[in-house]
């Protein structure tokens, strides 16, 4: 075993020594460089962003332009390719623009020291009967003469909801703007389970934790939960009892018609449902045939087919590449302890994903663009922290840090953002961060939170 | 299935390699932490909101025999409106109440009040009483499942059947030649330190071990049904291997 000893070393030593280049590098470098992008623009210039408040042109919409405000904000700020510039620096109030003839020929004020901005976004509302209409604009601030970026007239109902939507709705157009057309996750939800006692119940809820409402109402535990690409349906593993025998199963629940939708029962324990990402299949862990395996079949349950066939080890938590739909990566302990395994679709190409380090390693889930893996791994020494590795080198980026047991990550579709569980209050709740491990928000307050699910959209 | 120790003979040499790479792993995600996006201004402070209602739920003792009862005490704070679940219902800010379970329980108080809600649970596990000795024929087929039924353990992530286990397993056995009519259901249990998914599916092999082990017995497989709970339903809740060890198990419950 010596030769092996050394390589190993060997290769360490050079894995340490890359970083400390990296290191001394990055002390005469303004941005510290990540070992990869993990998407979330470090290392990028974000884009100076200037927010005066929205003027409201009536008295009904005044409390209605301070959620506005508030939301839009809170959206831009947590976006990742914005820098919000605090509104102390900005010139005085009675200068701030509500309309595009207002800011003409005063752009400079916005662009000096100490504003600094790039960019400015301003409108006005009003609130007529039951609607509220929001006018907003978007102008490049070092280019005054080019037309608005945006120029848009936002209409909904005239209620805090309604401000809260317009709000979502022109963050989600300002953030498809400047990063390149990936757009906002201002309109995407999370999907989680609520837990009392033995009762765990779906909840849903916007991205931001607001608006946290029950779905199910099947008086038993349903767990670990994911949408559907379309969001139209959820697939969860639920403890519902049938002839007098309750057991693990897959369910599925038509948010459209607010229904649990059909899926045969299997004997055992059949659970953790990954949808393809074209929405006609469901990979998921069954003991129908004895021990768990992988198992994938139409959304009906039909074309049943068995994908991994190792026995006397579990074989669980499967995931599809979102892009391709040709791998699937899962967790299986045929090694021993559970790790992380990839494989061909129908089954073929088995793979480990080697580690380099002991542990349990579970609740893999793929980034949207199919580069990247997160997932949870308490290594001999530690408790369940999550990660995120670069599939094709095997890089590694650790995201939590001594908080508790971080579990259960789930990807936003943008890429940049991250949505797990953590004990780290004393408590499973539900907190999101940016895919560097910053930017930590907790979402869920009250009871016991877990397996939360970002929407593809 | 192959056994692996998590702390498994590791040459110095090679461990301190191991401190060198977390160290350089550490130092650099701190660095990559550095880029913070700016904190957007403090809003005005909010007028004071009212108190969020704290709650503390206790049981003693947490684990009764059939036929004991245990006293369930709770404190609050902030908290106008009080419900103790199952089977209590609307009580005092503060208190306490005796219950008797038959099967082991999770009481839930749920309390509300001007500045929000809060939950607390506690669970009250029941074992079976120790039968009389020598059982009268008064003794019900239940209590004699109760006596006779024995759950085999296990170890840390494993699925293989131990020697007590089969001892316990093969005192199970003997149960049920005796009652050729008794069918039961065979629950996998694991502790708390596995994923939920990944405990779903061990506790299911432990189950399949179990019910194994009794065909190899010579019991037939359609008395037999298995299914997983997981960590959700431990018979012990505190953090550490006594409680853990109780957690490993396959517990067999008769079916009706």
């Amino acid at each position: 075993m010596m030769p092996k000893r050394w390589t190993w070393l060997a290769l360490t030593v050079a894995v340490v020594a890359v970083i400390a280049i990296a290191w001394t590098g990055a002390d005469s470098r303004p941005v510290p460089q990540d070992w990869f992008r993990t998407g979330t623009g470090i290392g990028v210039k974000k884009v100076r962003l200037a927010l005066p408040d929205f003027a409201t042109t009536n008295a009904a919409a005044q409390p209605l332009g301070q959620v506005f405000d508030q939301v839009l904000w809170n959206d831009l700020d947590y976006s990742g390719v914005i820098e919000m510039v605090s509104k102390s620096f900005y010139p005085l109030p009675s200068t701030w623009p509500s309309q595009p003839n207002q800011l003409a020929g005063k752009q400079q004020q916005w662009t000096a020291t100490p504003v600094n901005a790039a960019m400015i976004a301003f409108g006005n509302m009003s609130a007529a009967g039951n609607s509220l209409s929001v006018s907003g604009w978007l102008e490049d601030l070092t280019n005054p003469a080019a037309p608005p970026m945006l120029s848009k007239v936002y209409q909904g109902p005239a209620t805090a909801a309604g401000a809260r939507q317009l709000a979502h709705e022109m963050a989600d157009d300002i953030v498809a703007m400047l990063s390149g057309g990936v757009p906002g996750i201002a309109q995407t939800h999370i999907v989680y389970s609520h837990q009392i006692g033995n009762i765990a119940e779906l909840w849903v809820m916007d991205y931001d934790g607001e608006n946290a409402h029950q779905i199910t109402h099947l008086r038993t535990e349903s767990f670990t939960p994911r949408w559907s690409p379309d969001a139209s349906e959820i697939a969860f593993t639920c403890f519902v009892p049938y002839r007098g025998v309750i057991s693990a199963q897959i369910c599925l629940y038509s948010m459209a018609a607010n229904r649990v939708l059909y899926f045969p029962r299997f004997a055992g324990t059949t659970s953790a449902p990954a949808w393809s990402p074209d929405g006609t299949q469901l990979a998921f862990s069954s003991s129908m045939r004895g021990d768990p395996e992988i198992w994938a079949s139409n959304t009906n349950g039909t074309n049943l087919k068995e994908l991994s066939l190792e026995r006397h080890s579990v074989n669980t938590s499967p995931v599809w590449n979102p892009k391709t739909g040709q791998q699937i990566v899962f967790v299986s302990d045929r090694g021993g302890t559970p790790g992380l395994y990839m494989m061909n679709s129908d089954g073929s190409n088995v793979v480990k994903i080697d580690l380099p380090d002991m542990g349990y390693v579970v609740d893999p889930t793929w980034s949207p663009n199919a580069q990247l893996l997160a997932f949870s791994w308490r290594r001999p020494l530690g408790n369940y922290d999550l990660y995120v590795m670069d599939i094709a080198s095997h890089q590694l980026l650790q995201l939590t840090h001594d908080a508790g047991r971080n579990e259960r990550p789930s990807w936003a579709p943008d890429g940049r953002h991250l949505v797990f569980q953590s004990d780290r209050t004393g408590r499973n709740e539900i907190w999101t961060m940016f895919a560097d491990g910053s930017g930590l928000h907790e979402l869920t307050h009250e009871g016991t939170n877990i397996s939360p699910n970002w929407s593809w959209k | 299935m192959e056994s692996s120790s998590e702390s498994n003979s590791r040459s110095p040499l090679r461990k301190f390699a191991l401190i060198l790479f977390v160290a350089g792993l550490t130092i650099f995600a701190g660095a990559c932490k550095k880029k913070v996006a700016a904190v957007p201004p403090a809003p005005t402070p909010p007028a004071p909101a009212p108190a969020a209602p704290t709650v503390k739920l206790t049981a003693s003792p947490e684990f009764i025999t059939t036929g004991q009862s245990s006293t369930l005490s709770w404190t609050s704070e902030n908290a106008t409106k009080l419900d103790l679940e199952p089977a209590v219902g609307n009580v005092q800010p503060s208190g306490s109440t005796t219950v008797s379970p038959t099967t082991s329980t999770t009481y839930t108080i749920t309390v509300s009040g001007p500045g929000g809600n809060a939950v607390d649970t506690v669970r009250v596990t029941v074992a079976p009483a120790a039968a009389p000795q020598p059982s009268g024929p008064s003794a019900t087929l239940e209590e004699l499942f109760n006596r006779d039924v024995k759950d085999a353990f296990f170890d840390f992530n494993q699925a293989d059947i131990r020697a007590d286990a089969r001892e316990a397993l093969t005192q199970t056995a003997e149960f049920l030649r005796a009652h050729p009519d008794v069918k039961v259901t065979v629950e996998g249990h694991c502790d708390e330190r596995g994923s939920l998914e990944y405990n779903l599916g061990l506790g299911q092999r432990r189950a399949n071990a179990a019910k194994q082990f009794l065909v190899s017995l010579g019991i037939t497989e359609d008395r037999m049904s298995t299914m997983s709970w997981g960590k959700e339903h431990p018979f012990c809740t505190e953090h550490d291997e006594t409680c853990w060890q109780q957690n490993r198990r396959a517990h067999f419950v008769m079916a009706h």
